[in-house]
């Protein structure tokens, strides 16, 4: 009845990981008693879970990313606890459970928390940059989101229910075979990333469509803004290269499941099929999350800067470059495996080459900087920090990058110091950058300053903490992934990483307390205006939070710097004669029924449930079936409402100061031709 | 200002066409995403081919003649599926659902062959956990057999939806991404035949 | 440009600077920065040259990112401001140029060394190379000599100054197998031989590893290789000879189930073709052409 699923399955084998059940069962009990108490089950299902409104489905990414941000962290802080005791002894953590944590850490981190985090952002900005009403498929949006809070959701019960992988986040077999990985943990691996990298396909899908399109009039593809040029690129990565991902865990599921040979050691498997698969995807994937996060870079610097941005032509060319080279250098992550000399020459020289329009892109937001009037705000100090750090994750990317020094530097604490480098200030400070940067669009709410710098420094400082030892220790030879040691040498810079975590940590609290600070006083830090920053682009045309419709009337884009131009030309506050009725997606629960069922579905897989396979496969189908046959998916708002909202934002506005008063640099009353080019 | 309306198109009844090229669109970039999957099912097939582990290796176990009664069966939905597209084009419904209705037939008379196909094999002791080879096999014909089952089930509702519907403007852009879909699967199926079995046999 | 001076005076700028840095941590003893053999050297050089070309790019990003920021930093309204600034068409050459130039100076690096440090290339040298063959086990290494048909647990010994040749296979997962002092790693796989070539400089002790995370008993999966003078490694021949133990099938199956931290043990024989038996039992064609 209930396949492999017995009494066995709870975590009481330590009485760390039972403290880990506790708090998530505690956890999620009290979140939904909170909402019991306030009455808000009501208003949480019409107004956002079932929403196919794009803003609110960021939103609602955003939550997820920043709570697997916090589990993930604390995973992470686990094990340099863990590293920073355990000389000659076991530590805290058996083995068993050590590795867990670092496999969950791994995969919670992009997966969960990182691909999530760049969905959000992609939702909340980019339709209101290019001048549109919404995505091109609002269900499908939906639906994305829902698997991969379904694949988080999976994740999260492997806390509670059996164990995680400990194959890490890769999951290279033989290992992760059914012969070597007995129990569960793999299977759990294999659905949360197959069922959320169904979510990930579609928003691919959705964004190419809703950019290729629905751009408002006028923006021709080399008036896009950066932001919306980098989604599209790593949309364009995603559909791709995440059917690899897909068929590397669907035929390691198989071997698992039914025996197959796929990548097991005897029966003619091959391993290194799989660990071609899976970075033929994991490569690439380093760009899908980078590239959003370059384009938020851009889009801050000149916002900040108070000035165009520099090189435009070069950086969409760089992007377009990182993107078709980001699928050509995949096997560098196994130059160790024994191919021959030319192989790895070729992948080596591949990925060396990628450094040439990375290094373009520094180099054309330091020019958007020279000249400019700096504004040091939260978002541009994370830009900086990232430009700072990121230079240097780059230069050890090289250097693993050649082969002969990588087959030095593989599988070492240095590795694990390279890629955080790339993914710490690369991805993550780009996407704190932009969620610091648009929450003002998303919420109508100024985050606090004070706290959000804060969070900058113990974040900045945190990192070096943590992560140069660790190439320290990859010069002394220690591997990844190490329970214990015997290394004396090695303590002290594990001691140290140990302290960088910790100063990270603070740098989580502070951007809590942050949240919490601008929450609490949100009346006084509203936004009026819309355009808090001085903004180039056309989401700081609408208001903020934007109404449902984004714009009443499509704006016409008459220059790269599309808002900034209107309000050159004094048009960016036009109020139109008449406004008409707009047809907007009504709200739909087939996105959280297929995203629940797929849960079960995944659950039930992992457990050999194999009726409750075949249950909730049925479900699905219905679901899908009665949501495509329904012609009326959408509502319409009269044209009378339309009018009513924007009345009100139009009252706002004269009542707030002035959009990009006389002393904000940028923008300014003084007509065009008196700047030269 | 009436110039307004000019500029706008997402303003009222200009929306609805434009939405049903965009998921034309959208389809196209899902079956990219698709071919790749086959591709990368090929791939691993043809990296596998050889590794039969002692076992059966494909002139073993395929048969040509089924195999050829396979590939006519779908050739033919195919060019029935497309009579049905004309029909469409032509606004005959009761003609469109009997095309359908005969390219349903085709379909699952491809899948009847690929079942029987399939547990043939198995009894003889050729099954997916045999060797690389055969999880290779069944997997890549496997996925694509799935992909044609779920084909019919979509052909049956859009038979339903035509018989309720009729052929109203949603109806008839379902159909035509059915149809890519239909086709799409019967390039998969000729790289199959002239990947796998072919070189198998011969 | 003549790349090999160019990297020879870049090395020296590069070492020194780096040299500072490592003794103020304390690394100077790192194994990979004070190698113990031509191969590790090599490759370390190797590194040091990378860094000193980027560092061509990345001190001017330094110097310009704190530059620019205090410069134009908003409270200063003496620096220009020119918000219309955006192109450059030299400034626009250079930075693609100079980058590009960087990239492939690092290019030609890493294609000759690629080649000169093959794994799989014998190294040349007067005195005739001892062979070894490896197993990786769940989690311990097994050597196998085939010449002197002695087999050895967590203990490499071989002569300084003599080229090592070693053939490697797994009969578990896979691993990755790593002497820092004297050379890069390589997998480990079932079914798959891979090969590696070391040398040691002078007689001493180092640690090998296991670098590809393979289980439980990962951690404590190290071994001790041991470079001695001839006459000792032919003492230590004829000791291993005087093992009671010796390395048949039963005896082999009783070792490769999965153990940890398995002393050093000594088999006086070892079974012939054990490391074939071995990496054909997962045969599928596959490896690398000899």
């Amino acid at each position: 009845m209930l396949g492999k699923l017995t009494v066995d399955a709870l975590p009481l084998y330590s009485w760390v990981a039972m403290g880990g059940a506790v708090v998530t069962v505690v956890g999620a009990l009290a979140v939904m008693a909170l909402i019991t108490w306030f009455k808000w089950w009501r208003i949480l299902w019409s107004e956002w879970l079932t929403s196919l409104d794009h803003k609110r489905i960021g939103i609602m990414y955003l939550v997820l990313a920043l709570v697997m941000l916090v589990r993930g962290f604390i995973d992470a802080l686990m094990m340099r606890a863990q590293q920073a005791v355990a000389l000659n002894s076991e530590g805290y953590l058996p083995p068993d459970h050590f590795d867990q944590i670092f496999s969950s850490h791994g995969t919670i981190m992009i997966f969960f928390m990182a691909m999530p985090f760049m969905s959000g952002l992609f939702n909340i900005v980019v339709p209101q940059q290019i001048g549109t009403r919404d995505v091109a498929f609002p269900f499908m949006n939906s639906v994305s989101f829902w698997l991969t809070t379904a694949g988080a959701g999976l994740v999260m019960v492997s806390l509670v229910i059996g164990k995680f992988s400990t194959a890490g986040w890769t999951g290279y077999p033989p290992y992760s075979g059914i012969e070597y990985s007995p129990g569960v943990g793999v299977d759990y691996w294999i659905w949360s990333i197959l069922i959320s990298g169904v979510g990930s396909t579609l928003t691919g899908i959705n964004f190419i469509a809703t950019i290729v399109m629905r751009r408002a009039p006028g923006m021709t593809l080399m008036r896009m803004p950066l932001f919306t040029w980098t989604t599209l690129t790593s949309s364009v990565i995603i559909i791709f290269t995440f059917p690899a991902l897909t068929v590397a865990c669907a035929l390691l599921g198989l071997d698992r499941t039914l025996g197959m040979h796929f990548f097991t050691n005897d029966a003619g498997g091959n391993m290194m099929n799989f660990i071609n698969l899976i970075w033929i995807w994991g490569h690439p994937e380093v760009y899908i999350l980078v590239l959003p996060a370059f384009g938020i870079y851009s889009e801050v610097v000149a916002t900040f800067s108070g000035k165009r941005l520099f090189g435009y032509t070069s950086l969409v060319v760089a992007t377009a470059a990182i993107g078709i080279l980001s699928m050509t250098v995949w096997l560098h992550h196994f130059f160790t495996m024994g191919s021959s000399a030319s192989v790895n020459t070729f992948f080596g020289i591949a990925t060396t080459i990628i450094a040439v329009p990375t290094g373009v892109k520094v180099f054309d937001w330091l020019f958007t900087l020279y000249r400019g009037r700096i504004r040091f705000t939260p978002p541009i100090m994370w830009t900086l920090g990232f430009i700072v750090t990121f230079v240097i994750g780059g230069m050890t990317g090289v250097m693993l990058a050649l082969p002969p020094a990588d087959y030095l530097m593989h599988n070492s604490a240095f590795l694990v110091a390279h890629f955080h480098n790339m993914i710490i200030p690369g991805v993550l400070f780009g996407y704190v950058a932009g969620f610091m940067y648009w929450f003002p669009k998303a919420t109508g709410i100024i985050l606090d300053e004070k706290w959000g710098i804060r969070s900058f420094w113990c974040w900045l400082i945190g990192f070096y903490l943590a992560f140069m030892p660790l190439y320290a220790l990859g010069f002394m030879g220690m591997p990844r992934r190490m329970e214990h040691y015997n290394v004396a040498e090695w303590q002290p810079y594990l001691i140290v990483a140990a302290l960088g975590a910790v100063v990270i940590l603070l740098g989580v609290a502070c951007l809590v307390i942050q949240l919490i600070v601008s929450v609490v006083e949100w009346q006084k830090r509203r936004d009026h205006t819309g355009d808090p920053w001085d903004g180039r682009t056309l989401e700081w045309l609408t208001s903020s939070p934007p109404a449902v419709y984004n714009f009443a009337v499509l704006p016409e884009v008459g220059d790269r710097d599309a808002f900034l131009d209107m309000k050159q030309r004094g048009i960016a506050y036009r109020k139109p004669d008449r406004y008409q009725d707009i047809h907007l997606p009504k709200n739909s629960g087939v996105g959280v029924v297929l995203g629940g069922f797929a849960f079960v579905l995944g659950f039930a897989m992992v457990w050999h449930i194999w009726w409750l396979v075949a249950v909730c496969a049925l479900a699905m189908w219905v679901a899908i079936i009665v949501r495509s046959s329904n012609d009326d998916d959408e509502y319409c708002l009269p044209a009378a409402e339309v009018e009513k909202i924007e009345n009100a934002r139009y009252e706002e506005l004269a009542h707030a100061s002035p959009p990009g008063g006389e002393d904000a640099p940028g923008v300014s009353t003084t007509p065009l031709q008196e700047n030269p080019t | 200002m009436s110039s307004d309306a000019a500029i706008d198109p997402g303003i009222s009844g200009q929306a609805a066409p434009d939405a049903h090229e965009q998921r034309a669109f959208g389809f196209w970039l899902y079956l990219m995403s698709d071919a790749i999957i086959f591709a990368l099912l090929f791939a691993t097939f043809a990296v596998m081919v050889n590794n039969t582990a002692g076992g059966p290796a494909g002139k073993d176990v395929f048969s040509l003649s089924s195999t050829f009664a396979e590939t006519m069966l779908l050739l033919f939905s195919s060019l029935t599926f497309g009579l049905a597209t004309l029909a469409t084009k032509a606004e005959k419904s009761g003609r469109v659902l009997a095309w359908l209705c005969v390219t349903f037939l085709l379909g699952l008379g491809f899948i009847g062959l690929e079942i029987r196909e399939f547990a043939d094999m198995v009894e003889a002791g050729a099954g997916p956990d045999r060797s690389g080879f055969l999880s290779a096999f069944f997997t890549l014909v496997g996925t694509h057999g799935l992909h044609v089952s779920f084909g019919l089930i979509w052909i049956l509702i859009m038979a339903c939806q035509i018989a309720v519907k009729g052929l109203s403007v949603p109806v008839v852009s379902r159909l035509s991404r059915l149809g890519l879909f239909w086709h799409f699967l019967d390039i998969v199926w000729i790289g199959i035949f002239s990947v796998v079995y072919l070189p198998g046999i011969l | 440009m003549n790349t090999a001076s160019a990297c020879r005076q870049l090395r020296t700028a590069t070492t020194l600077g780096l040299v500072l840095v490592v003794a103020g941590c304390g690394l100077n003893t790192a194994p990979i920065l004070d190698p113990k053999g031509p191969i590790a050297l090599a490759e370390r050089n190797l590194l040091f040259d990378a860094v000193g070309f980027m560092l061509i790019v990345i001190i001017p990003v330094f110097i310009m990112t704190f530059g620019f920021i205090w410069r134009y930093r908003a409270s200063n309204k003496k620096a220009r401001y020119d918000p219309e600034w955006s192109y450059n068409g030299p400034l626009d050459a250079v930075i693609w140029l100079v980058p590009a130039l960087i990239i492939i100076i690092l290019g030609v690096l890493s294609w000759i060394n690629t080649y000169r440090l093959d794994p799989y290339k014998q190294l040349s040298s007067s005195v005739e190379a001892i062979e070894v063959e490896v197993i990786a086990q769940d989690w311990k290494w097994l050597f196998i000599y085939p010449e002197q048909n002695i087999a050895v647990v967590n203990e490499l010994v071989f002569p300084s100054g003599t080229p090592l040749n070693l053939k490697i296979t797994s009969d578990t997962v896979m691993n990755s197998f790593f002497i820092p002092a004297l050379g890069g790693q390589i997998y480990a796989m079932a079914g798959m031989q891979t090969r590696l070539h070391l040398l040691a400089n002078e007689p001493g002790s180092f640690v090998g590893k296991n670098m590809q995370y393979s289980g439980a008993g990962f951690a404590d999966q190290y071994f001790e290789a041991i470079a001695t003078s001839q006459a000792d490694f032919d003492t230590w021949v004829e000791k291993v000879r005087q093992s009671p133990d010796q390395l048949d099938a039963s005896a082999y199956s009783v070792l490769a189930k999965p153990s940890s931290k398995h002393p050093v043990t000594y088999y006086s024989a070892a079974e012939p073709g054990l490391f074939d038996n071995i990496v054909v039992k997962y045969s599928r064609n596959l490896g690398r052409p000899e």
